[in-house]
């Protein structure tokens, strides 16, 4: 029986002047000569950024690229590659490890130079929605080599190994947490997957499964047959549609290729997944409330012991790991844990996911080695801060990660050194702040959506929390008190040291942080009624300046009537009656208004 | 040296403990008593309040005391200025959210918030902020919410799903705006709640009181117009004591009697007879069904909260629910017909009341078809801790009175009767008349061992007549659950069941006196001592069986005839209906 290939053609522009479709329309007729179009398809692809190499094919499985294709090669990978399997290693570009591939896609530019894609290794290269693609690029083979060539045993060895830590935020050993679950003798054991993302302004797990579904659900069956589950659940918040139907997809497709179910790949191990939907708790990210979640019962966090890994859901052994842990453990699987441990530092190895964003050039989605200093992220990855504008922190680990400022800025990322200087890797949220930002306010912004998310169990969360924002509130309404910054401090570190679960025990974080790196600002504020960023609008007045040519745009949208004046001469403000909203300020062409 | 011990350091002093435990248990055996707060040790761990951290070496935050397990070797520290802060700030960030009326709570002076913020030292606040505020539920018959006194501790929310198996309260909403309500907040009134009271038993503060009733009966008490009647239930002789600080068991009998009569009653009547006559009801009941096949098991309805929870989750087996009245409602029955009868008075003139261990009988007195003659049987029903509270306000020497006896004729009790308030009582005193009006033959071990004691399900087997009946007691609305799944998936298995809605049965009332400083709510010494003053009631009388009371005998010869006659059953007999409970459609529950 002739072996099953689906090869890739580059459709880019340069492939197709230097002959690509050309040699596509031969490939054909070749394969109709030999009876392979059964067998072998053929599928185009955007540019693989290898521009100067082309015409470029890709034959899968295997991964083999071939370049600088001339008319007489097409009837020699015939024969040779898609008949006999032997790859031509003369017409081949050279073959490395996974993760490159995505670099040989997208080429070298500044802000993917970089980077480093593990995770995100198919993001942006295969069709999410097709097995065939997944499978083309060595999809579950790490799987295949699982169940055939290692005991469960010895995958649960490789992933501590490999030194892999939780993506989720809290960077437990993965390793650990995978051998104390195997340990277990009760079953049903399960796995879970944690999709809950609820981070504001973090995507880096709705782009994981939307980019490249069935990665998760090739390591949650690994893991299923590392520790002995046969049943595996993805809990993914319901505000994302596009990735539950993804992975609904992948977890369908998979099951009719024998990679989910009874006896997967033919062999005695079952396992299959199923989907559960958060509805939208930021809190049922942690692991026991979205344990409680899927048993039907409110998401409220318990204490721990015992873990998950002894007693989880259904009072069952369950092994609950990230959607971004997840996506690395096929990586880890087919290119070993050897290879892993040389990515990264000492303590984190690896990659890690951020999603980017605040006052930064390039926002989005990246993917780093850990150790990248945050300086190379904001400024050779990010390509700086815009407009001119002076960096003033950055925020790192989600709302409830701390604000560092630019002395930290050379702090290799991983969780150690972000602990260190008062923040944490969280799940990888980054905002840059510059310094049109008050760091009081800031601060109350992150707050206030941990403290409205508690989810009301503790009372050092539920109570706490809520007198830190309404201290944090009338500091930036310039109603602070003297003593206000100590009693921040004081529940804050009793939130951290006595909450129950993590969301507590990190919620104090950006005011902590703040008040440690810029409690100049929080003074200012208190004693001096002043915002240096101007951000507080309860603390700034709008004036008008000399450079007022009186054009009257400003009386016109001022909903308040809080401002006089005859046209051509200079316009006046009456503070009395100003309600601070700002519109005469956005409105003015002529920079006549000024915050003061 | 024993295996199973590790030694454990708790404030560099070194202990020996059994391994396993909490560091809390560990340390209340070393004598230190961590101060704790959503902690009771009949209910899952919440570690909730966060009152009872601790500091363990090694650990990056506080430990939770009460769900932490003790380890070989670990150094402890509960009382460290760290700790004292921590705890203390904690408190306060409960009292800054708690209305600042303790002058004017319910439960003033035994509040465990109020106690514990003395104990932390609270002298002053820091934290002042926005206050919660919600409305009352007033709606229930039994229960009162206050979401405001609530401090989330979640002891009612597990009493009523872990214990009682209600699941009528959760959490609900998120963070500062969290608080427990019914499902889809319904009033109380129109939810599954059972009004067993035990959320007031687990509550440390005022968020869950019965609904009062004590200035209704004070104004009434003054009424001239009327007769006054009272009966007070078993179990509140045997607790009562302790709202005026006496150890838990003593019985005050004979000075309830007399606080009873100074407080204005001019007829005090106890509820043991009205057991007496559930016995024969009930018994007879019983063997009715023996002997004409069914339907079986014969399942006791003397319980109030029980009765609403059947009718809810159960209507299946209304079937197998004794006709026959509770005792209270037996005895107001009578007030108003044989006695008004027997002493010339109207019946309208007839002020009923109940002094019960039992908020749920407030809702039982108020169901229409115990109504006798178009009047409301039992007018007025109070809890212990209401008579209690009635007793100290009307300025009774209650602890020195001189005990008085009951009025007769609808007074004197066997020792049957007496057994009534604890689980097991109904079944021991049901077995011992059954027994004799079956085989014609005296019963002469009467103390059945095999369903006394606070197992949840207790099982036992008696031989009547050569015949062996199968009997399970259960108390708890959650072990009541069990054992009627057990019916129903075999309905042979059992002739004859007990339940009591109430652990322990009504000693364990919700409606008995609050736990002191020094107690926890439903601890199991204080049941226990409350059973055993029960038990020795018992042991105590000459008469020790239901049909052997002569005013039991005399009352079938003068008014009712015999048991199960159609006197008894239009004055001692009910029926039930189902009541599908708004919200919540169980996929067992057959809709009628």
């Amino acid at each position: 029986m002739t072996a099953t290939y689906r090869i890739i053609v580059c459709d880019g522009t340069t492939c197709i002047n230097s002959g690509a479709r050309r040699l596509t329309a031969l490939l054909k007729e070749h394969l109709d000569k030999h009876d392979l179009t059964e067998t072998v398809t053929i599928g185009l692809s955007g540019c693989l950024g290898m521009c100067d190499k082309g015409p470029i094919m890709v034959v899968n499985p295997g991964y083999t690229i071939y370049g600088g294709l001339s008319e007489a090669d097409i009837p020699k990978i015939v024969e040779e590659h898609l008949i006999k399997g032997q790859p031509i290693a003369r017409l081949a570009i050279q073959e490395d490890h996974l993760y490159n591939r995505f670099f040989r896609v997208f080429g070298d530019d500044k802000f993917f130079g970089h980077q480093m894609r593990i995770t995100l290794r198919n993001c942006g290269i295969i069709d999410p929605e097709s097995i065939d693609d997944y499978l083309s690029l060595r999809g579950y083979e790490a799987l295949a080599k699982a169940i055939t060539d290692m005991t469960p045993e010895q995958v649960v060895a490789e992933v501590e190994s490999s030194g892999l830590r939780g993506r989720g935020g809290a960077g437990f050993s993965t390793g650990t947490k995978w051998k104390f679950t195997a340990a277990q003798e009760a079953t049903p054991k399960y796995v879970i997957c944690n999709a809950d993302e609820g981070d504001p302004g973090a995507f880096m797990d709705r782009s994981a499964i939307e980019g490249d579904p069935h990665t998760i659900v090739e390591g949650m069956a690994i893991a299923g047959y590392a520790v002995g589950a046969d049943k595996g659940i993805v809990y993914i918040r319901a505000e994302y549609p596009l990735a539950i139907r993804r992975i609904t997809k992948a977890i369908e497709d998979a099951r009719a290729h024998g990679l989910l179910g009874d006896n997967v790949l033919g062999s005695d191990f079952s396992f299959d997944i199923e989907i559960r939907l958060g509805a939208g708790a930021f809190v049922c990210g942690e692991e026991t409330a979205l344990i409680h979640s899927i048993e039907g019962a409110r998401g409220m966090p318990r204490p721990r012991p015992p873990y998950p890994s002894v007693r989880g859901l259904f009072g069952q052994p369950t092994l609950i790991n990230n959607v971004e842990t997840w996506a690395n453990i096929p990586v880890i699987i087919l290119d070993g844990a050897n290879w892993f441990k040389t990515v990264g530092t000492e303590t984190s190895k690896g990659t890690k996911v951020f999603a980017l964003a605040g006052k930064v050039v390039n926002t989005g989605l990246i993917e780093v080695p850990m150790g990248t200093t945050l300086r190379e992220i904001i400024y050779d990855i990010g390509g700086g801060i815009p407009q001119g504008k002076t960096f003033k922190a950055v925020q790192t680990g989600g709302p409830s990660g701390g604000c560092l400022p630019e002395e930290y800025l050379d702090t290799p990322i991983d969780y150690d050194s972000l602990a260190k200087a008062g923040s944490i890797m969280g799940s990888g949220g980054m905002i840059v702040i510059d310094e049109d930002s008050c760091m009081v306010d800031i601060a109350k912004f992150f707050l206030e959506f941990t403290q409205n998310e508690s989810c009301g169990k503790c009372t050092p969360c539920r109570e706490g929390t809520k007198r830190m924002l309404e201290i944090l509130t009338r500091i930036t309404e310039g109603k602070g008190q003297n003593g206000d910054i100590e009693k921040l401090e004081r529940l804050g570190h009793m939130i951290i040291k006595s909450s129950l679960c993590g969301l507590g025990q990190s919620a104090p974080n950006p005011v902590l942080s703040t008040i440690k790196n810029f409690r100049v600002e929080y003074e200012e504020h208190i004693t001096e009624g002043k915002c240096r960023a101007r951000a507080c609008s309860n603390l700034l007045t709008y004036e008008i300046i000399d450079t007022c040519v009186g054009c009257g745009a400003c009386r016109k949208v001022c909903p308040v009537a809080a401002i006089s004046g005859s046209p051509k001469k200079e316009h006046v403000i009456d503070q009395e009656k100003c309600v601070k909203c700002g519109m005469c300020f956005n409105t003015c062409k002529f920079d006549a208004i000024a915050k003061v | 040296m024993d295996n199973n011990k590790i030694t454990i350091t708790i404030n560099d002093r070194d202990y020996q403990v059994v391994a396993g435990q909490t560091i809390m248990q560990a340390a209340d055996q070393c004598g230190y008593h961590i101060p704790r707060l959503c902690y009771h040790p009949k209910l899952s761990i919440e570690g909730a309040c966060r009152v009872c951290i601790v500091q363990v070496e090694g650990a990056k935050n506080h430990v939770a005391s009460c769900a932490c397990p003790v380890a070989d070797g670990m150094k402890i520290h509960t009382n460290t200025k760290e700790l004292r802060q921590a705890r203390r700030d904690i408190v306060e960030l409960l009292l800054d959210n708690h209305p600042e009326d303790c002058h004017t709570c319910e439960r003033d002076g035994n509040c465990e918030l109020q106690r514990l913020a003395y104990s932390m030292g609270i002298r002053h606040r820091h934290f002042t902020g926005e206050r919660k505020h919600y409305e009352k539920d007033l709606s229930g018959a039994s229960v009162i919410r206050d979401p405001d006194k609530c401090i989330l501790c979640g002891r009612c929310v597990r009493m009523c799903s872990e214990i009682q198996g209600v699941h009528c309260l959760t959490q609900a909403h998120r963070g500062f705006n969290t608080v427990v309500m019914p499902a889809y907040n319904l009033p109380f009134a129109e939810t599954v709640c059972s009004g067993c009271g035990q959320c007031i038993n687990v509550c440390p503060t005022a968020s869950f009181v019965e609904k009062n009733h004590t200035q209704e009966l004070f104004e009434t008490l003054s009424d001239k117009s009327l007769v006054k009647v009272a009966q007070f239930a078993p179990s509140v002789r045997a607790a009562i004591g302790e709202a005026f600080g006496l150890a838990a068991g003593r019985n005050m009998e004979g000075e309830l009697i007399a606080a009873m009569r100074k407080m204005g009653f001019d007829y005090v009547f106890d509820t043991q007879f009205a057991a007496d006559l559930t016995i024969m009801e009930e018994g007879s009941e019983f063997l009715e069904r023996i002997q004409s096949g069914g339907p079986l098991p014969l399942i006791t309805s003397c319980s109030s909260a029980w009765m609403k929870y059947m009718e809810q989750f159960y209507p299946d087996l209304i079937d197998n629910i004794s006709t026959a009245k509770s005792p209270m409602s037996m005895a107001s029955a009578l007030f108003k017909t044989y006695w008004a009868e027997k002493m010339d008075i109207a019946p309208k003139k007839i002020l009923s009341v109940a002094a019960m261990c039992c908020t749920a009988k407030k809702y039982e007195a108020a169901r229409p078809e115990l109504d006798v003659n178009g009047m409301r049987a039992t007018d007025i029903v109070v809890t212990t801790r209401e008579m209690a509270w009635m007793i100290k306000s009307a300025g009774i020497d209650f602890v020195n009175i001189e005990p008085e006896k009951p009025d007769t004729p609808l007074g004197l009790s066997s020792g049957a009767g007496a057994i009534f308030g604890v689980t097991g009582g109904v079944m021991e005193a049901a077995v011992r008349t059954a027994y004799e009006l079956y085989t014609g033959e005296t019963l002469v071990d009467i103390e059945m061992a095999a369903i006394r004691g606070f197992q949840g399900i207790k099982e036992a087997t008696v031989t009547i007549d050569g015949k062996d009946l199968r009997l399970v007691v259960a108390h708890g609305l959650g072990n009541a659950h069990q054992v009627m799944e057990m019916v129903r998936e075999d309905p042979s298995r059992f002739h004859f069941v007990e339940i009591m809605g109430c652990p322990g049965g009504c000693i364990g009332g919700g409606g008995q006196p609050y736990a002191t400083a020094n107690s926890i709510p439903l601890d199991e010494e204080a049941l226990r001592l409350r059973a055993q003053a029960l038990y020795d009631l018992d042991r105590g009388k000459t008469i020790r069986r239901s049909h052997d009371n002569p005013d039991i005998q005399r009352l079938y010869k003068e008014f009712l005839g015999r048991p199960l006659s159609e006197k008894a059953h239009e004055l001692l007999h009910t029926h039930y209906e189902a009541h599908l409970p708004k919200g919540i459609v169980s996929p067992n529950l057959k809709v009628v």
